[in-house]
C-alpha cells in the first residue's frame, strides 16, 4: 500500500528518446562513429569556406607535389590542390549517399508498409521484392549507367544528369532489405491491441498508417538509413572506380581513387587519401548504425 | 519437403523468364549502336545488311523469342554434343557475341576457371577463417578478442575492395615486391616452381576478397552462436555434466550452423558472378572482367547472357538455401 499512499513519483518521467540517448552513449564505438561522421560531413561542406583554393584550378608548375604547407595533401598531375579536390569530391559522395539512401528508404518503407498493412497487396509486392533481390545488381547498375547517361545528360545538363542517374539507380536497387524488415514489423504491429482500439473508434487507413504504424516502425527504418548511406557511398565510388560514374573532371572520392591508381608506383599516398575518406565514412556510419540498433531495441536497452 | 521444392522450382520458371525479359527490355533501350565502330566509307546498304546479320532487323518480340530459344534449347544441345560427341546442334545459330563474333557460351566457358579459382579459393579461405572467429567471439562475448574481432569485421565491411586491393598492391608489390600486382592468366602450372608462382599471384586477390567475406560470415556466426548460447538446452547439456567442449562444439555449434549454412549457400552465386571490382583491380580476366568489357563495348548479347546466368544462379541458390534450411532445421515445416 506504500506505493499508493505516495502518488508523486520520486523522479521526473523520462522520455523514450532520453533512454535511447543514454543507451547510445554507452556504446563507445557508436558515439565515436557518430562524431566522426558529423566531422566528415561538416568539413566536407564547410571546409571549402576555410580552404578556398578552387578544386579545378590548374597550376602546372606545382604539379605532383608532396604534402606541404601550401598543399597539405599535395597536388595531382595537373597541379590541382588535393585537399580542395577531396572536399569537393566528398560533397558529391556524401550527397549521393544521403540522397540515394533517402530514396531507397522512402521506397522501402512505402512498399513495406503497403505490403504489411494491406493483405491483398502483400503477395504481389513481396514477389516484386524477391524479383529485385534476384536481379544481379552491380551488373544491372552498370548497364543502367551505360544506357541512360546520354538522355539524362541532355535533359538536365552534364553534372545534374549524372547525379540524378546515380542517385535513382542506387535508390531503386537497394530498397529491398528495408521493405522486408518494415513489412515484418508492420505485420506484427497490426495484431496489437492499440491498432484494434484505434480501428474501433473509426480511424481511417491513412490516419492509421501515419499516426500508429509509421512511428512504431521508425527504429528499423533509422537503422537501415545508416546502413543505406554506407552502401550508397560504396556503390557510387565503385561505379566511379569502374569509370562509369561521374565525368573525369568532376571529382568524387571514387573518381579520385581511380585517377590516383595510374600513379600508383610514383605517388602511392595519393591513393591513400580518398580511399581513407571512403573507408572512414563508411566505418563511422556502420558503427553509428550498430549503436542505433542497440539503442532503439527496448529489449537490449537498460542492460 | 518434396512438394515444396517442386512448387518453388515451378515458380522459379516464370520468375526467370520475367527477369530475362526485364534485362532484355533494359538493353533494348540502349542508345548505343553496334554499328558505330564500322567505318563511314562502308555504304549504308551494306551497313543495313550487317545489322540484319546481327539479327537487329526483326521486331523486338521475335528477337527475344530467338534469344530464349538459343539460350534454353540450342546451348544445352551444344553442351550435350561436346560431352557425348553427338551432333544435335549442327547448323543451329548460337548466341553470338558482337565483340568477337564467336559464341558467347564458349567465351564464358573459357573465363570461368580463372574466376572459380580466385573467388572460390577466397570463399573457402574466408569460411575456414570466419567460423572459428565467430565461435570464439561469441563464447567470450565482450572480451578483448570479441572487441578486436568486431572492429576487424567492421573494417572488412567498410573498406571497399577497390581501396583494399590498391592498398595491398602498394604494400606487397610496390614496397616489398613480394607478389606480382597483375594476375597472369596464361600461367600454366606444371612444376613446383610454377605452382609457387601461381600461389604468389593468387595471394593478393584472395586476401582482399576473403577479408570482405570473412567480415560478413564471422559477424553472422557470432550472432547465431549468441542466440543459441543462452538457450535452455545448453543449460540442460551443462547440467547433465557434459564437458564444455562438447556443449559448445557439438550442441551449440550444430544449431548455430543452420542459418550460417544458408548464408554460405546464398553467397555461392557471387563466386561465379566473379568479383567485378577485385578482378578489375588485379586484372584477373574472369567473368566479372568479361562483363565490364562487354558493357563498355556495347556487346548486348554478351551482357544479356551473362546477367541472365547470374540471375539463374541467384534464384537457384536462394532455392537451395531455403531447402537446406528446411532439411537442417526440423522445426521449420514448409507444408
Amino acid at each position: 500500500m506504500t506505493e499508493l499512499s505516495n502518488p508523486t513519483p520520486a523522479k521526473p518521467p523520462r522520455s523514450q528518446w532520453l533512454d535511447v540517448w543514454d543507451q547510445f552513449k554507452s556504446h563507445k564505438g557508436a558515439l565515436m562513429g557518430g562524431i566522426l561522421f558529423l566531422l566528415i560531413v561538416l568539413s566536407v561542406y564547410f571546409g571549402p569556406f576555410l580552404w578556398d583554393i578552387e578544386p579545378t584550378k590548374i597550376d602546372i608548375r606545382a604539379r605532383n607535389q608532396g604534402p606541404s604547407l601550401a598543399h597539405p595533401f599535395g597536388t595531382d598531375q595537373l597541379g590541382r590542390d588535393m585537399l580542395a579536390r577531396m572536399m569537393a569530391g566528398g560533397q558529391t559522395s556524401v550527397s549521393v549517399g544521403i540522397t540515394a539512401m533517402l530514396l531507397a528508404l522512402f521506397l522501402g518503407s512505402f512498399i513495406g508498409v503497403l505490403a504489411g498493412y494491406f493483405k491483398r497487396l502483400d503477395g504481389p509486392l513481396m514477389r516484386l521484392t524477391d524479383l529485385f533481390l534476384a536481379l544481379p545488381l552491380l551488373p544491372l547498375l552498370l548497364v543502367m549507367m551505360l544506357l541512360f547517361r546520354e538522355p539524362l545528360n541532355a535533359a538536365f545538363g552534364l553534372e545534374r544528369g549524372i547525379f540524378i542517374l546515380i542517385v535513382v539507380s542506387i535508390g531503386i536497387t537497394s530498397w529491398m532489405p528495408t521493405a522486408r524488415i518494415v513489412r515484418g514489423d508492420v505485420l506484427a504491429l497490426k495484431e496489437r491491441e492499440f491498432v484494434l482500439a484505434a480501428r474501433s473508434i473509426g480511424t481511417t487507413n491513412t490516419k492509421m498508417i501515419t499516426r500508429h504504424i509509421l512511428p512504431n516502425v521508425l527504429s528499423p527504418i533509422m537503422v537501415s538509413a545508416t546502413l543505406g548511406i554506407a552502401t550508397a557511398i560504396i556503390t557510387e565510388s565503385a561505379l566511379s572506380f569502374l569509370g562509369l560514374g561521374f565525368p573525369p573532371d568532376f571529382p568524387t572520392w571514387g573518381r579520385l581513387l581511380f585517377d590516383a591508381t595510374d600513379y600508383l608506383q610514383q605517388y602511392p599516398e595519393r591513393v591513400f587519401w580518398p580511399g581513407m575518406a571512403i573507408s572512414l565514412t563508411v566505418l563511422s556510419v556502420n558503427y553509428l548504425g550498430d549503436g542505433l540498433r542497440d539503442a532503439l531495441d527496448p529489449r537490449i536497452r537498460g542492460r | 519437403m518434396l512438394t515444396f521444392t517442386i512448387r518453388r522450382l515451378v515458380l522459379a520458371v516464370p520468375t526467370l523468364l520475367f527477369i530475362s525479359l526485364v534485362i532484355f527490355l533494359l538493353l533494348e533501350l540502349a542508345p548505343g549502336d553496334p554499328m558505330a565502330q564500322v567505318p563511314l566509307t562502308v555504304p549504308p546498304e551494306v551497313k543495313e545488311k550487317m545489322r540484319e546479320a546481327l539479327g537487329l532487323g526483326q521486331p523486338m518480340h521475335i528477337r527475344f523469342w530467338k534469344w530464349i530459344v538459343q539460350f534454353f534449347w540450342i546451348e544445352p544441345q551444344v553442351m550435350i554434343d561436346y560431352y557425348f560427341g553427338t551432333s544435335f546442334s549442327e547448323g543451329d545459330l548460337r548466341v553470338i557475341s558482337w565483340q568477337t563474333r564467336s559464341p558467347v557460351m564458349d567465351i564464358v566457358v573459357q573465363r570461368i576457371p580463372q574466376t572459380l579459382w580466385v573467388v572460390g579459393t577466397a570463399y573457402v579461405v574466408a569460411i575456414i577463417v570466419a567460423l572459428p572467429i565467430g565461435i570464439y567471439s561469441a563464447y567470450r562475448q565482450y572480451s578483448w578478442f570479441d572487441q578486436a574481432g568486431t572492429f576487424v569485421s567492421m573494417v572488412g565491411f567498410s573498406v571497399p575492395p577497390f581501396f583494399s586491393g590498391v592498398l595491398v598492391i602498394v604494400i606487397f608489390s610496390v614496397q616489398l615486391g613480394w607478389f606480382p600486382s597483375i594476375y597472369d592468366t596464361t600461367h600454366v602450372v606444371n612444376s613446383w616452381d610454377s605452382f609457387v608462382k601461381q600461389l604468389q599471384q593468387m595471394v593478393m586477390p584472395v586476401m582482399v576478397l576473403a577479408l570482405q567475406i570473412t567480415a560478413q560470415l564471422s559477424r553472422f556466426m557470432r550472432a547465431s552462436m549468441l542466440d543459441n548460447l543462452n538457450q535452455d538446452y545448453v543449460r540442460t547439456a551443462r547440467a547433465k555434466g557434459l564437458s564444455e567442449y562438447i556443449v559448445v562444439m557439438v550442441h551449440v555449434l550444430r544449431n548455430s550452423m543452420i542459418p550460417v549454412v544458408t548464408v554460405i549457400a546464398l553467397g555461392i552465386p557471387s563466386i561465379f558472378g566473379g568479383a567485378i571490382i577485385t578482378e578489375q583491380v588485379f586484372k584477373v580476366n574472369g567473368i566479372g572482367q568479361l562483363l565490364i568489357g562487354a558493357i563498355q563495348a556495347n556487346d548486348l548479347p554478351m551482357v544479356q547472357t551473362l546477367t541472365f546466368i547470374f540471375a539463374v544462379l541467384i534464384v537457384l541458390f536462394n532455392l537451395i538455401a531455403d531447402v537446406l534450411y528446411g532439411i537442417l532445421d526440423p522445426r521449420i515445416r514448409y507444408d
